[in-house]
């Protein structure tokens, strides 16, 4: 009975993910949001491997658990690489300019 | 109880749909996609497809993000719009129409989990009862991907062949697109704490792709997972380091040779059944035991399909790479 | 599950607490002010979450090796979590975003 109390806040949490993952405003909140809800997920499949009691599932999780991460690292090598950096993280899908100043030269 | 957390997740797949095709910002609906994977592969597992998951696991988790900002970093990131965004009266009828159809197919079919399904009449029994005396394995799925539908796996071992073809014929070779960059640039080997825990995690990467591979037999898995773990840890090196280390890890040229050589294994295979005096892809009688036989056939297949799989996708994202200095 | 024993309730209540750190973590990603404050919450969370349900399900696993195993995943999570957060941030700070202040309005969403 826990158990499935578990699997319920879990999908509860996902669904807070995925408002944030589409309300942005950032890019970056979204990676957080995909990055967040990808632990969620492997705790999901975790449960739901005790749910149905089906250890073949914890395979699953294990994969998750393993190469989730390697997007991020993506994310990072995408934006240090990119010239035109700032114009990606400033402007969300609305295409309005977010509040931060443009010309940041020191950071890169 | 699943049922209901099935509906969550379905509602969540629509609202992430829905989220990704409004979105102008090619970013955002790459990372929504990212979420999409995530929560299709937990909906296949509450259908218990346990196999068709992992590999939703394996492919969506890290690999198709890195593809898609390779492929990003090579366009604008903001979706063009031709002129005003208005709906044409006819797209919205044949969407229209189309949806009335499907919705109407929908209410012929079997009820979920239905045991009087046409599917649980007749192809499913006759799955369970004749994998464990054909082959003698556990997973049924396996059995039935490389032995009974052997051509279709074949199949899609050349689609995916040909898929890293495709990729190359159009991206060009990643050895001669190669940019040169200083080599202080290269990778991420200014971030101190990704680069060592990156390092220390690929050994173990690659050893779960080898127990996906060799294990799936007897649990979810197979070639295709397998091969999507092997490049996940390749391409993570490459990040990590940057490329130029991860050429000299495994060079362009073994790569093509794993590309070709995962699906002539294959069909190596096929030839061999034939030439021993089966049929095409029945592995009956490679051995002295017709049991056996299917055993070897779906191991050696299987060593083929996670080649293949390997060095495509490595090779795909070289291409990208070379092509967006990612 | 077999919540009649000792070790049943233990792992009841560590999941519980488990379950709850990550709803915590899901709103705090959700209603906090801006970027840094909502990883804050996510990614302690995010190790926090795991900790608890994991060893709640390590302690009603039947077998060694189903208990093995999710100790792997375990481990493999409070390896990963910090170092996407760690790889995130640096991303965020490289394009310019700055951490928001109490005293500065602008920040706020």
């Amino acid at each position: 009975m826990i158990i499935q109390v578990v699997a319920f806040a879990l999908i509860v949490t996902m669904m807070l993910g995925l408002v944030r993952a589409i309300k942005g405003p950032k890019v970056y909140d979204r990676v957080l949001a995909v990055n967040m809800m990808g632990t969620k997920t492997v705790l999901l499949l975790a449960v739901l491997a005790f749910i149905d009691d089906r250890p073949d599932y914890l395979d699953l999780a294990l994969a998750y658990a393993l190469i989730n991460f390697i997007g991020v690292f993506a994310v990072l090598e995408f934006f240090r690489t990119r010239e035109s950096q700032l114009v990606i993280a400033e402007t969300d899908d609305t295409g309005e300019a977010s509040d931060e100043a443009p010309g940041n030269e020191g950071g890169k | 109880m699943v049922e209901i957390l099935n509906i969550f997740i379905m509602l969540m797949l629509v609202i992430t749909a829905l989220a990704m095709v409004s979105s102008r910002h090619l970013f955002v609906t790459v990372m929504l996609s990212g979420i999409f994977s995530l929560l299709i592969a937990a909906s296949f597992l509450l259908l218990d497809a346990a196999d068709v998951a992992l590999t939703e696991a394996a492919v969506g988790a890290g690999i198709s993000t890195v593809l898609f900002l390779g492929a990003l970093a090579l366009m604008d990131v903001e979706e063009t719009t031709r002129g005003v965004r208005r709906i044409r009266m006819v797209s919205l009828i044949v969407v229209a129409v189309t949806t009335i159809f499907i919705v109407h197919a929908t209410f012929y079919m079997p009820a979920f989990g239905d045991i009087n399904a046409p599917i649980h009449q007749h192809v499913a029994p006759w799955y369970i009862q004749h994998v464990p005396i054909h082959m003698d394995i556990p997973n049924i799925v396996t059995g039935i991907l490389g032995s009974y539908r052997g051509y279709d796996t074949l199949g899609e071992v050349f689609v995916v062949f040909t898929a890293g073809i495709g990729v190359l014929s159009i991206l060009g070779d990643p050895i001669k697109n190669r940019q040169h960059r200083p080599a202080h640039n290269r990778g991420l080997r200014h971030y101190l704490i990704p680069r060592l825990v990156g390092r220390m995690l690929i050994p173990f990467i690659i050893l779960f792709g080898l127990y996906v591979q060799f294990h799936g037999e007897y649990s979810p898995g197979g070639g295709f997972q397998a091969g999507a773990l092997v490049a996940a840890a390749i391409i993570l090196y490459a990040l990590l380091e940057g490329e130029d280390k991860a050429l000299q890890v495994i060079p362009m040229r073994v790569l093509y040779i794993m590309m070709a050589s995962g699906a002539l294994l294959y069909g190596g295979v096929g030839v061999a059944a034939l030439l021993m005096g089966g049929n095409f892809l029945d592995y009956s009688v490679l051995a002295s035991t017709p049991v056996a036989g299917q055993q070897w056939g779906i191991l050696l297949i299987e060593m083929g399909v996670g080649l293949t799989v390997t060095g495509v996708l490595i090779t795909i994202f070289h291409a990208f790479a070379a092509r967006s200095n990612l | 599950m077999d919540v009649a024993t000792t070790l049943g309730w233990l792992a009841a209540i560590l999941m519980l607490i488990g379950a709850f750190f990550t709803f915590v973590g899901g709103l705090g990603a959700l209603r906090m002010p801006d970027f840094y404050t909502r990883m804050h919450a996510a990614s302690l969370t995010d190790s926090a979450g795991p900790i608890f349900i994991l060893i709640g399900l390590m302690l009603i696993s039947e077998t060694w090796l189903v208990a093995i195993k999710v100790f792997t995943i375990l481990v493999f999570l409070l390896i990963t979590g910090p170092t996407a957060s760690n790889a995130l941030a640096s991303a965020s700070l490289l394009a310019g975003n700055k951490p928001g202040l109490a005293n500065d309005q602008s920040e706020a969403e």
